[in-house]
């Protein structure tokens, strides 16, 4: 995990640091955004290795911001982790549709998003 | 039994129609018996008229007030809410309140 | 008499009105209005018709012309024996059109067309300001004659400073009482019962100056006979063409005189007063002619030669050392004086606020009827200054005048001048045909002769008009003379103004009218008018409308005040069948709120302003037209289609408005699965993923400390939404215990906005407060109502998206309630998602940022109804506003 680089799209404020501390303490480097509002022309910027994107934001859901990023060719193959709070196999679905790798249900286990967000790295390696 | 009353009914309308016709005549038949004074030689006669015209035109606005008291009270009763139709029985609270008044 | 008596007598019998002036007001206010409107206070108000010309002029006209003086009261009685003709009709069209004035009533009739309505009231101003100078002059005069009788040879101070004072006094009174309401249909009550007061005191009194002269004076009934006999006026010097034309113009004006339009047809309170007074006034005109002959031919007899015939009233009783009589005599022609000043000054300060001031104001704004902006204030304001101005131009015209001419030329030239009126008046009652083209040149041509041939030359040789003008013609042709128009000389100057005003009047409306082709809003009130009897409802005219409901409730309430407005909103949205404060602007609707805004400031004006804001809606009515064709009964018959298809309309939009609602809250029950997951699992993200860290790592220590405060806040926020979510089912289920106490209203809103300061505590943040209306006790559970309150003022502080936001707090009482309204400065809530906000979760913006879980305002609603009360959204405020119900006493 050390050097890679990890967007972080999520409009909790404790949430966000608490996934910054778990990937931070496994040497990967974090950047967090509260909005999905710019997040395709930052990702298209500086494309990262995985994206950990929370599903209900409060501008944009984030399966739009998915969608937005897959026609994007330069972020088509992005690695992505989708994070819900509502945890129905509705959302689950519908995050699969829209292209994501991986899926997590909040509340989750440190190891398991650690695990999922390393397999996303080694996938995309 | 049942025939005298839709009689009667009738008879009532067709007086207040009547009525009705009786108040738009009454205007022109004061306008005529105030222009009457028009056709009298008066001043040209030796006697003074004066008098006399005072008499006859408050004699005349008397029989036009009394006349005018007469027909309102008939037709007070018909100037009540138009929705209704015009029937006597409509008319009757609209009689009592128009006499009370 | 001494002078202080006199004048302390009168100012006892004005303080005398303006006791009965404000019991009546307060009477009316408390609900017990019946007996304040019986057809005899009608008949009484009526009674204006009778001032100062008649109570001392009347006299002199007899002494100088014999009978001739009784037309000016036969022309009104057969106007009013024949009331089934016009005074029916005229009176219920009033009711129907909500007509405000007889300038309204042109302008309404021929398409609600301003211009009218602008001519009507000039000519009307012009007509009456002599006329209200005649009535200053009279009050001065007879001022005048007891100081000159008077032994003691007191001098009057100043016979301009009384007329001043007597004008100022009029305007305060008028202003008081006559602008209080601005709704014309929410009647005067104080000043009519006022001057059905003073019509009873003036016919007393010329009865008892009657009566002493007749059989204290005279020897009674034969010797009075007798007396006329051998009087300069025994031959009664009869005119045919002047008691023709006098009767015809005194008929022609108690319909078209402004002051009598409005307490014959704007203060009607009940068409069936109509009837009662054909009878009823004429015999209180022929009381007040009774004696006039008798006091005239007396007069004529015993009083000095050369004395003034005008005031015969007054000195005849003085001569013979009758002083009381003569002070009543006195308040005779006082109340006479008055009580046409105060009538007429209200009467054309209508007119002039409505057709002139507030129109000009609208067209220097154009476009911005939606801007804040208090109309009602303006039109008010606009009546008080009209009522001043038009005081002061009658004591402008008595003190230039000099007061000198006899009184009755001045009534004659007046009464002339709003004669003219007759042909668009009567025209448009009974003739559909009549256009405003028709009634614009008939009036423009009847007024002109009238100013060229009458009103200018009244002012005297060298006047306004020059004597070369007057010999000659204007520019010196000779057919133009003022007093032989068109070469016709030998009628004395009133018959020929008369006839010829008439005459081309009538022939230039009813030319024009033929000529001219109407438009649609002309035709449809031209039916609405002419066959005002077969209709249930007029012709609205507003076919299919684009006003949304919103913004007709802001403007409405600029013009009628918020209470007014609001409370015929929801009269008019339950009659639809809805809740809330909007109904459907369906064309029914549309035409009642024009009715109703007619009251305050004229057909042509809530016209203007209603398409201002419907846009477009006036192709509709021309729409409506082709559609419907000529016909009739096609008309008709589309009229009844259309008719239903709207109220199946309605009950369709009504269903699906109901089926939108439980869809919407379907989705709503199906979000709130999700949402309530969400709002649990969010604060149980953080609270896992740091107590693990916790666990499992060597933190230093201020890390650590911090990780288990965001732990324990989660924890709070997890508490709280399950606090609210218990709160709100048992307040749904009501099985809550509420602890009623009681407790000073202005403490509980003090401490909800100090509660409340904590959120967002950073935004500048302005509460404008009354305190003086909250301060008052209310019983109930004062910690939820605190509770309702805190939520509110932090939903302003939290969404209120204004710069400066400013929180406006109102309480004010209402029935058995209270209300309490926050208002703020924002852009308030969507109409689509008004209905939506007291359910539940149904957070706006779909952020967790605002805190709560989108609970709070359905707990609101939920407490206030446990409370007896309700918490409604209230819309057209300008920014978000709710208003908060509780009962003011406790239900038990």
């Amino acid at each position: 995990m050390h050097g890679k680089h990890v967007v972080l799209i999520e409009d909790e404020p404790n949430i966000a640091e608490a996934i910054r501390f778990i990937l931070a303490r496994v040497g990967a480097r974090v950047t967090h955004l509260a909005t999905g509002a710019d997040a395709v022309a930052v990702l298209a910027a500086e494309p990262p290795d995985v994206l950990v994107l929370d599903l209900m934001l409060p501008d944009r859901s984030g399966l739009d911001i998915l969608a937005d990023l897959r026609a994007e060719p330069a972020l088509a193959a992005l690695p992505v982790l989708m994070l819900t709070a509502r945890g129905q196999s509705r959302d689950r679905e519908a995050a699969e549709r829209a292209g994501a790798n991986a899926f997590l249900a909040k509340p989750f286990a440190n190891s398991d998003l650690l695990s999922a967000v390393r397999a996303l790295t080694m996938g995309g390696a | 039994m049942p025939h005298t009353q839709p009689l009667f009914l009738a008879r009532r309308s067709y007086r207040r129609r009547r009525m009705m016709d009786a108040v738009r005549l009454l205007p022109g038949f004061g306008a005529v018996l105030i222009m009457l004074p028009l056709l009298w030689r008066t001043a040209e006669t030796p006697e003074p008229d004066t008098a006399e015209g005072l008499v006859y035109l408050f004699a005349v606005w008397v029989l036009l007030i009394a006349a005018a008291f007469a027909l309102s009270r008939g037709l007070a009763p018909a100037l009540l809410v138009p929705e209704e139709p015009v029937s006597p029985e409509a008319g009757e609270p609209g009689e009592n309140s128009g006499e009370a008044g | 008499m001494p002078f202080n008596v006199l004048v302390a007598v009168s100012l006892l019998y004005v303080g005398l009105l303006f006791g009965v002036a404000f019991v009546a007001e307060r009477r009316a206010r408390g609900g017990s209005a019946v007996w304040l409107r019986t057809p005899l206070v009608y008949t009484l108000s009526l009674s204006i018709y009778c001032t100062a010309w008649t109570f001392y002029g009347a006299v002199g006209y007899a002494a100088r012309s014999g009978l001739e003086f009784l037309t000016i009261y036969l022309g009104p009685t057969l106007v009013f024996v024949g009331w089934w003709w016009i005074l029916r009709k005229l009176v219920r069209i009033g009711r129907a059109q909500r007509v405000t004035s007889i300038a309204d009533l042109i302008s309404s009739r021929y398409g609600k067309s301003n211009f009218l309505g602008v001519v009507v009231t000039v000519m009307a101003v012009l007509a009456a300001t002599p006329y209200i100078a005649l009535q200053l002059q009279s009050v001065t005069l007879s001022f005048g004659v007891f100081a000159s009788d008077t032994p003691e040879g007191w001098a009057l101070p100043d016979q301009g400073a009384t007329a001043l004072w007597v004008a100022a006094g009029l305007a305060l009174f008028t202003i008081l009482f006559g602008t209080r309401n601005l709704d014309a249909n929410e009647r005067h009550h104080g000043i009519v019962m006022a001057i059905a007061v003073e019509a009873v005191v003036k016919l007393i009194a010329l009865l008892a100056v009657g009566i002493f002269v007749v059989w204290g004076v005279a020897g009674g009934v034969a010797d009075i006979l007798a007396r006329i006999g051998a009087s300069p006026i025994a031959d009664w010097p009869l005119k045919p063409g002047r008691w023709a034309g006098l009767t015809f113009v005194s008929a022609a004006a108690i319909l078209t005189l402004p002051r009598m339009f409005q307490v014959m047809v704007v203060e009607n309170a009940d068409e069936r007063h109509v009837a009662t007074a054909s009878w009823a006034f004429p015999l209180y005109l022929m009381l007040m002619s009774l004696f006039v002959v008798p006091i005239a031919v007396v007069g004529l007899g015993i009083m000095p030669l050369g004395s003034n015939p005008d005031l015969f009233v007054l000195t005849i009783p003085l001569s013979q050392g009758a002083g009381k009589l003569a002070l009543l005599a006195f308040l005779g022609g006082f109340s006479s004086a008055t009580s046409m000043v105060i009538v007429a000054a209200i009467a054309l300060s209508t007119m002039v606020s409505n057709h002139i001031v507030t129109p000009l104001w609208l067209a220097l704004r154009v476009g911005s009827a939606r801007a804040p902006g208090d109309v009602r204030g303006l039109v008010l304001m606009s009546r008080r200054l009209s009522i001043g101005a038009v005081l002061a131009l009658g004591y402008t015209y008595y003190h230039l005048s000099g007061g000198s001419a006899a009184l009755a030329a001045i009534g004659l030239i007046s009464f002339v001048g709003v004669a003219q009126v007759l042909p668009a008046m009567v025209g448009g009652i009974y003739w559909r045909g009549a256009t405003h083209i028709g009634a614009a040149l008939g009036l423009i041509t009847g007024f002109s002769i009238w100013l060229y041939c009458l009103f200018l030359p009244s002012f005297g040789e060298g006047g306004l008009i020059s004597a070369r003008v007057m010999a000659d013609g204007l520019f010196g042709i000779y057919w133009l003379r003022p007093h032989a128009l068109f070469g016709i000389t030998g009628l004395d100057p009133l018959l020929h103004a008369l006839l010829w005003s008439m005459l081309l009047n009538t022939a230039a409306f009813l030319i024009g009218s033929l000529a001219s082709f109407p438009g649609p809003m002309e035709r449809l009130q031209g039916v609405a008018f002419v066959n005002i009897f077969d209709q249930t409802s007029g012709p609205g005219g507003w076919a299919r409308s684009a006003a949304e409901a919103e913004d007709l409730l802001s403007m409405s309430q600029r013009i009628l005040g918020p209470e007014e407005a609001q409370r015929f909103f929801q009269a008019q949205a339950a009659a639809q069948g809805k809740l809330g404060y909007l109904p459907d602007p369906t064309p029914d609707f549309i035409a009642r709120l024009e009715r109703q805004l007619a009251g305050s400031v004229g057909a042509a004006t809530a016209h203007a302003m209603i398409s201002q804001l419907s846009g477009g809606a006036t192709v509709s009515v021309q729409d409506l037209i082709a559609v419907a064709g000529e016909a009739q009964q096609i008309k008709e018959y589309s009229a009844q289609l259309e008719a239903k298809s709207e109220e199946l309309a309605r009950t369709a939009r009504a269903l699906r408005e109901a089926n939108d609602k439980l869809t919407g809250l379907s989705v709503q029950k199906d979000a709130f699965l999700s949402q309530i997951s969400h709002e649990l699992r969010t604060p149980m993200t953080s609270i896992r993923a740091f107590s693990e860290i916790l666990m499992e790592t060597d933190l230093p220590d201020e890390m650590r400390s911090k990780y288990a405060g965001i732990i324990h806040d989660e924890t709070r926020r997890l508490t709280r939404l399950l606090d609210d979510l218990l709160d709100l089912s048992v307040l749904e289920n009501r099985k809550v215990q509420l602890t009623i106490g009681v407790a000073n209203l202005h403490d509980i809103i003090t401490k909800a906005v100090t509660s409340a300061s904590n959120t967002r505590p950073e935004r500048v943040f302005v509460v404008q407060r009354d305190a003086s209306a909250e301060h008052m006790p209310v019983f109930t559970d004062t910690d939820r109502l605190l509770q309702v309150f805190i939520n509110l003022v932090s939903n302003a502080r939290k969404y209120c998206d204004a710069e400066r936001a400013v929180l406006r707090i109102e309480v004010k009482k209402r029935g058995g309630f209270v209300e309490v309204d926050f208002i703020d400065n924002g852009a308030g809530i969507p109409k689509t998602s008004q209905a939506l906000i007291f359910e539940k979760f149904a957070r706006l913006t779909d952020t967790s940022h605002a805190g709560g879980a989108g609970l709070g305002l359905a707990i609101c609603r939920e407490i206030m109804a446990n409370l007896g009360g309700s918490i409604d959204y209230i819309p057209g405020q300008g920014g978000a506003a709710f208003r908060v119900r509780l009962p003011l006493k406790r239900s038990g």
